[in-house]
């Protein structure tokens, strides 16, 4: 892993301690609160539904046992023991106090954390897939080029004051676990004629106007990053809407401008500023490279894992939807649900952040990571060693064997918390879970992506669940609405709205409907729901889900 | 005819906690509904924002939010404010938790 040399130490401390005076001088009355606002932003702090709410950044997802826990006791000590897991690798604390929030940055900042640009019109934190560097079949670890545009990005000069918030993802292998087309930018690494490279996609993103991202550039070399990277924002800067925040992403710059015009902009001043890199970046990455290097894998035997496997059916279950094959033999990589049925998705207790910390320490060489998908990730674990892990999890309550599956739900805070949901995105996602759960029909209806949002701008990615629901405000009551067929893998789809939206009330049958129909429709338990949904189209769900449905003239007027 | 006019209160955040706070008729601020002082003409609502925006020390983000006045005090109308009046629905946090400690 990276760790902070003594310049990003002292970078990080200045940096809180001018937002320490900042928050004095609100406090005091000096500064008012149009003047405080866009500073506290800086530094990640929001004003939410009923408390402040601050927004730390994970690194490429990336933590360490010691970072997680001072995390647990940052949410002890300041907050109430909990932390939410967001969809962009953050944490957030949803109830710290104006005045603590500086002590709070120390705290992080003891283990080099912060929370800085994860707010604001900036480039946002880079996230990366959760699996890198253990992801069976990955061409590269794309952490440490996150790493060199996090340093680039951080307090870059030209890029405080873009036109809207900015979002780059990166994943160094085929399969797409980063969305990486949901984001202003996204790469891929890519290897041609041996020659290591990105393949750079632009201008995806979800929100209100979802579009997928296009390829700008299908084989960027590797030292053109950077420079190619600044062209980028760099246009977008100069180019990107200013006269109305909702077209402001550089998703409508590309689709305004047509992806012609904007790859020969990006050119032009990609050749200008190409030659002012002159390889220092090159060195930086070298050195994260090294820094990012694999553990020392250890080999031996499985048995312990072949034993377990074959006489104990929970650790059988968990193993099979938990566990993904690693890089190295004999190891596994496990990824540790925190979306128990009924709980809320993304949370951990304090104690559950130890818990995981110790585990990683002595299982999974101090290493975590933070999914997009709100779950914790143990990158590296030898199989021998998965019986006693399991058994640890169980103990914390973090065992719950759902990854992939209906309850293994994306939903951002919603109305709960969010000051700008339109609705609650928590209950409805507890109630399907617990729903499934009382079924017991989970593991046989197997991959199903539900993702909720309370609002239009998406954080809970809706648009890309297999099956999406976007809670809105229709005329003062909670109004969900359903889309089917969205997928986030590398073969990105947004989903299609099936029709009107169904009360809080009947959001929750109308789930069920859709998934029996499926069982239903199913051409044998191989065919996934995403499957038999490209296979039949729109038509029979929409049967299942508006089985009352008038001739098609008069459902339109509903 | 005038068109009728909603009863409101004003309300914003807690600058120190964030807390929901309501302006009473006492002018002082108050983190339950039902000592908010409600408004029932227009001129005097506009009056009671200006005095609550002249606190820029104690509060952020003063608004009107419509009530239904009954027996109980001032009741909100939009689900947004039953929400800001009792906090989350996943956890017994916030005001829930003040309540539970009376």
């Amino acid at each position: 892993m990276y760790n902070y040399s003594e310049f990003d130490s002292q970078f990080l401390a200045e940096r809180n301690a001018q937002f320490r005076a900042q928050v004095e001088r609100r406090i005091s009355g000096a500064l008012t609160e149009d003047e405080f606002k866009p500073l506290r932003l800086m530094n990640g702090l929001y004003l939410q539904l009923h408390a402040y709410m601050l927004r730390v950044a994970i690194p490429y997802g990336t933590l360490n046992s010691r970072q997680m826990r001072v995390l647990a006791e940052v949410s002890e000590r300041w907050d109430k023991g909990y932390g939410h897991f967001t969809t962009r690798q953050n944490i957030q604390y949803n109830w710290p106090k104006l005045r603590d929030v500086p002590d709070m940055l120390d705290a992080l900042a003891s283990v080099g954390l912060h929370a800085i640009q994860t707010s604001g019109n900036t480039i946002r934190n880079v996230t990366a897939d959760h699996f890198a560097g253990a992801a069976a079949g990955e061409i590269a670890d794309p952490r440490p080029v996150a790493e060199l545009i996090r340093q680039w990005s951080t307090d870059h000069p030209e890029f405080q004051f873009l036109g809207r918030k900015f979002k780059i993802a990166i994943t160094g292998s085929a399969e797409d676990r980063a969305v990486i087309r949901a984001h202003d930018i996204g790469f891929r690494i890519v290897r041609r004629d041996g020659e290591t490279g990105y393949e750079v996609i632009v201008g995806g993103g979800l929100g209100r106007t979802p579009m997928i991202g296009k390829v700008i550039r299908d084989f960027l070399p590797q030292a053109d990053l950077l420079p190619y990277l600044e062209a980028v924002l760099s246009v977008y800067n100069l180019l990107g809407r200013r006269d109305n925040k909702y077209k402001a992403r550089i998703k409508f710059t590309v689709h305004e401008n047509g992806l012609d015009t904007i790859r020969a902009l990006v050119e032009d001043r990609f050749a200008d500023l190409r030659p002012g890199f002159t390889g220092i970046d090159q060195q930086m990455l070298a050195e994260f490279q090294a820094a990012f290097a694999a553990p020392a894998f250890r080999s031996g035997d499985t048995r312990a894992f072949d034993t377990a496997y074959a006489d104990s059916p929970v650790f059988r279950s968990w193993a099979d939807t938990n566990l993904t094959p690693h890089r190295a033999d004999g190891y596994a990589i496990v990824s540790i649900s925190l979306k128990a049925h009924g709980q809320t998705p993304g949370d951990a207790t304090a104690d559950q952040m130890r818990v995981m910390a110790d585990l990683a320490e002595r299982y999974g060489h101090n290493e975590l990571r933070i999914s997009h998908e709100q779950n914790v990730i143990l990158p590296h674990v030898h199989k021998s060693d998965l019986p006693a892990l399991y058994a640890a999890l169980k103990q914390a309550d973090l065992a719950t064997a759902n990854i992939g599956l209906i309850s293994d739900i994306i939903a951002c805070p919603g109305m709960d918390y969010c000051a700008l949901a339109t609705a609650r995105s928590i209950p409805i996602a507890q109630e399907i879970a617990t729903r499934f759960d009382a079924l017991k029909i989970e593991q046989d209806v197997g991959p199903l992506k539900i993702k909720i949002s309370g609002c239009i701008n998406a954080c809970g990615h809706h648009h890309v669940g297999h099956i999406g629901i976007l809670g809105l405000d229709r005329a003062g009551v909670e109004n969900y609405q359903v889309t089917l067929g969205g997928d986030g893998s590398e073969d990105t789809r947004i989903g299609e709205r099936a029709g009107p939206g169904f009360s809080a009330d009947e959001i929750i049958p109308a789930i069920e409907r859709l998934v029996f129909a499926y069982l239903d429709l199913r051409d044998g338990p191989q065919e996934t729901f995403l499957q038999t949904y490209r296979r039949l189209g729109l038509a029979p769900f929409k049967s299942a889900l508006y089985p009352e449905a008038q001739p098609r003239s008069q459902a339109h007027a509903a | 005819m005038p068109r009728t006019y909603t009863p409101k209160v004003v309300t914003a955040s807690d600058l120190l906690d964030g807390d929901v706070i309501y302006l009473t008729a006492e002018d002082q601020w108050s983190r339950d509904l039902s000592r908010a002082e409600v408004i029932t003409d227009e001129a005097h609502g506009q009056l009671r924002l200006l005095d609550a925006e002249r606190q820029q020390g104690t509060i952020v983000g003063a608004y009107l939010a419509d009530v239904a006045p009954d027996a109980s005090g001032p009741q909100p109308i939009h689900f947004r404010e039953e929400f800001r009046r009792t906090g989350p629905s996943n956890y017994a946090h916030g005001k829930q938790e003040a309540l539970s400690n009376v």
